[in-house]
């Protein structure tokens, strides 16, 4: 079994900050966290590759969705224009946030004048990203999440550690005991039967359903041509947040914008396959200002930039905007699922992560780039075909570089430049390792070769390269 | 027939003569002519990948002055034939990659051969290289090659498709990582109980093998804890 105890908040484990080197050695370190993610991702991943295959047509539906963002990135301003007026005429009011701080003071504005002082909350990343929680907390406010998962890692006082499954580092067995310690409401003799789980949950949350006077929601596209915003989910929570109280606050990122209705054709056919590895999700709501009779009375739309425009201003990195935050990169890469979300210590975790958190908060996040193999799974299964290493290999040249390495690599080139000079070294490097030549490999070697030598041999050259073979055959 | 140089990289020039031999024994086996030009160093790709564009930038124009002058440029290595192919042409405007072939490229795509002759009676599983199976596309071709290998007995690898950690520098600054993914490459790759393991890059076979060679060591056990790593050309020159 496990050493780390069943339930403890797994982002508390994580050193808040930490490099994302030290960040995952934690992680590592942690069976249960391990043993959780490869099985989750596992069968995701299964299921996304098994959906993907069917439709003939995936290339071209991939290569059509990175078209329509491509031209969405050409003109974002002119679109969340047209969404503004197409919105407002439709009777919603539009907000713009130029950054976090802003989107979360008009937000808890809104609920003030709708004389509220709680809010139900539809699944959302831009309120993850802007820390909308946080706010209304520190304000006096209350966010509840409804999305199953989001009230686990909210029930835990935890955070989420995936796009899509939040809580994808706990099992049943630790969730039954989140929701019996935490929940305060939850069925006696709760088992960790997951329909006895979902039961309680949804017992819970339906209460708040029936009292919640303001939802707060997301948004996974926002239609410039008629001004509607649509939720994509599973559970049925959002429609219930987005049809029964009277106030709808949508918080919403500028590069979820496409241009047309019909676009959505393409995304509503990529987007589920790749996230939860369905056909098609069970609940899409899409909603166009405020109607009367049934639905919210008061729609309001706040656009969020929190960095983007200057992650459209780059001309190789702009391509993260296109990520509509399926997660089927976090899915297949290598490296998260050893090391789950936390480690990664931004809201976007994976492979989109270490692309887009380093480009929204310039500055911070410069080890993330380095967080891949560049093994390039994350590309292969891309929906909207984001170049991820392309823009890792991208970020790390725009990154600072530590000195030592940076004098190292400037050695190896001035070598590397010069052929007689490489040769030389070759030789060097060949008598140099003579001691080990018999062993015929080094076991131990000094910092910073032994962050190899920590759990791989490492060869000796040999006595008799292909030069000297090459030579003597006369060449 | 047409004369096609030899790019044998840093890593077999430095560490394994036996890759590059293996090349110039299959082509010439095959009627061509091999030009071994000596000015060659390094594709760049370790500096690239690093973030070191200005010193990639150079490495990169100096192997087009060294083999700008030839229509085929082989190479045993999918990874440094992906940078020339994918990063020359924005770092220094360069198509030079399109004339780099990695060597199941050459053969099936060029020369049109799948069977070189090649015998090579031993149990053998097939590690397909992330930048040889993503980026450059290879597919099944080496593997193609392999099957028609005389006596050979190929054994699949599970959860082949997985990268194994080494990821160049990546190995370095994520070391705790990219061990965490080696570990279960090499589980995988034991459990094939095959003789070797074979793979189109010698810098992800250095991983792989120093991984098995430090589980031997930690078990302290005489017989072997895993396949031997071969380069797959090494494979295909064999007419044991």
């Amino acid at each position: 079994m496990s050493a780390e105890p069943s339930f403890v908040p797994a982002a508390s484990l994580i050193p808040a900050d930490a490099p994302f080197p030290k960040a995952a050695k934690v992680a590592l370190g942690m069976p249960q966290l391990r043993k959780n993610l490869a099985h989750a991702t596992g069968t995701i991943r299964a299921k996304r590759a098994a959906v993907a295959g069917e439709l003939d047509d995936w290339e071209a539906l991939r290569d059509a969705a990175a078209a329509i963002k491509a031209d969405v990135q050409h003109r974002l301003p002119e679109l969340a224009v047209e969404f503004e007026r197409n919105a407002t005429a439709a009777g919603a009011h539009v907000h713009w946030a130029r950054d976090a701080k802003e989107a979360n003071e008009i937000a808890a504005r809104l609920v003030r004048e709708a004389g509220a002082d709680d809010v139900v909350k539809v699944k959302s990343m831009a309120t993850q990203e802007i820390e909308l929680n946080e706010h209304f907390e520190a304000v006096g406010l209350k966010a509840y999440e409804t999305d199953l998962a989001e009230l686990i890692v909210q029930l835990a006082e935890d955070k989420p550690s995936h796009i899509l499954v939040p809580a994808i580092h706990y099992n049943r067995t630790q969730i039954r005991e989140i929701f019996d310690q935490k929940m305060g409401d939850a069925p006696a003799g709760l088992t960790d039967e997951p329909a006895a789980l979902a039961e309680a949950a949804r017992l819970h949350l339906r209460r708040r359903f029936l009292s919640a006077k303001v939802a707060v929601s997301g948004a996974n596209f926002a239609v410039a041509e008629t001004g509607s915003l649509v939720v994509v989910e599973s559970e049925g929570n959002g429609r219930m947040c987005l049809t029964m109280p009277e106030t709808l606050i949508s918080i919403v990122g500028i590069e979820k914008l496409l241009p047309r209705f019909t676009d959505l054709e393409v995304f509503m056919q990529l987007l589920p396959r790749s996230s939860t590895g369905e056909r098609m999700n069970p609940y899409t709501s899409v909603w166009t200002g405020s109607r009367g009779g049934d639905g919210p009375k008061d729609v309001h739309v706040i656009l969020l930039d929190n960095g983007r425009t200057n992650v459209l201003a780059d001309e190789v990195g702009r391509q993260a905007l296109s990520c509509i935050r399926c997660s089927a990169c976090l899915n297949v890469c290598p490296v998260y699922e050893r090391t789950g979300g936390h480690a990664y210590g931004h809201v976007y975790p994976g492979p989109i992560g270490a692309i887009l958190a380093p480009q929204l908060e310039p500055g911070r996040h410069d080890d993330l780039p380095y967080a891949s193999s560049l093994c390039g799974a994350c590309y292969e299964v891309c929906p909207v075909k984001i170049n991820i290493p392309e823009v890792l290999v991208h970020l790390r040249q725009q990154g600072p570089h530590q000195a030592g390495e940076q004098a190292a690599m400037r050695a190896a080139t001035a070598v590397m430049a010069r052929p007689r000079l490489w040769r030389a070294a070759l030789r060097g490097a060949r008598l140099g390792s003579m001691p080990w030549r018999r062993k015929g490999f080094m076991r131990r070697l000094p910092w910073p070769g032994s962050r190899w030598t920590v759990s791989r041999d490492l060869p000796v050259p040999p006595k008799e390269d292909f030069r000297d073979w090459w030579k003597e055959r006369g060449r | 027939m047409p004369r096609v140089a030899l790019f044998i990289t840093c890593v077999n020039d430095a560490l394994f003569p036996a890759a590059p031999k293996a090349v110039v024994q299959i082509l010439e086996r095959l009627g061509y002519d091999v030009d071994f030009p000596e000015a060659q160093t390094c594709c760049g790709q370790m500096h690239a990948n690093s973030g070191y564009k200005q010193d990639a930038a150079t490495l990169a124009s100096a192997f087009e002055t060294v083999f700008g002058d030839y229509d085929a440029i082989v190479t045993p290595s999918g990874s440094c034939a992906a940078m020339a192919r994918d990063q020359y042409p924005h770092l220094i405007g360069s198509d030079i990659g399109d004339h780099v072939y990695e060597l199941s490229e050459f053969l099936i795509d060029v020369a049109g051969v799948e069977d070189v002759g090649a015998r090579f009676p031993h149990t053998v599983t097939y590690h397909p290289t992330c930048h040889g199976t993503r980026a450059l596309g290879l597919g099944d071709k080496p593997m193609r090659l392999l099957r028609a290998v005389e006596d050979i007995e190929l054994v699949d690898l599970p959860a082949a498709d997985q990268c194994c950690g080494f990821g160049g520098t990546f190995a370095l600054k994520n070391s705790e990582v990219s061990s965490a993914m080696l570990a279960d490459k090499c589980r995988n790759a034991a459990a094939t109980g095959a003789e070797y393991l074979a793979a189109a890059d010698n810098s992800c076979l250095t991983h792989i093998g120093g991984g098995i060679s430090r589980l031997q060591h930690t078990a302290g056990a005489a017989e072997r804890r895993g396949p031997r790593p071969i380069h797959y050309a090494e494979i295909l020159a064999s007419t044991a």
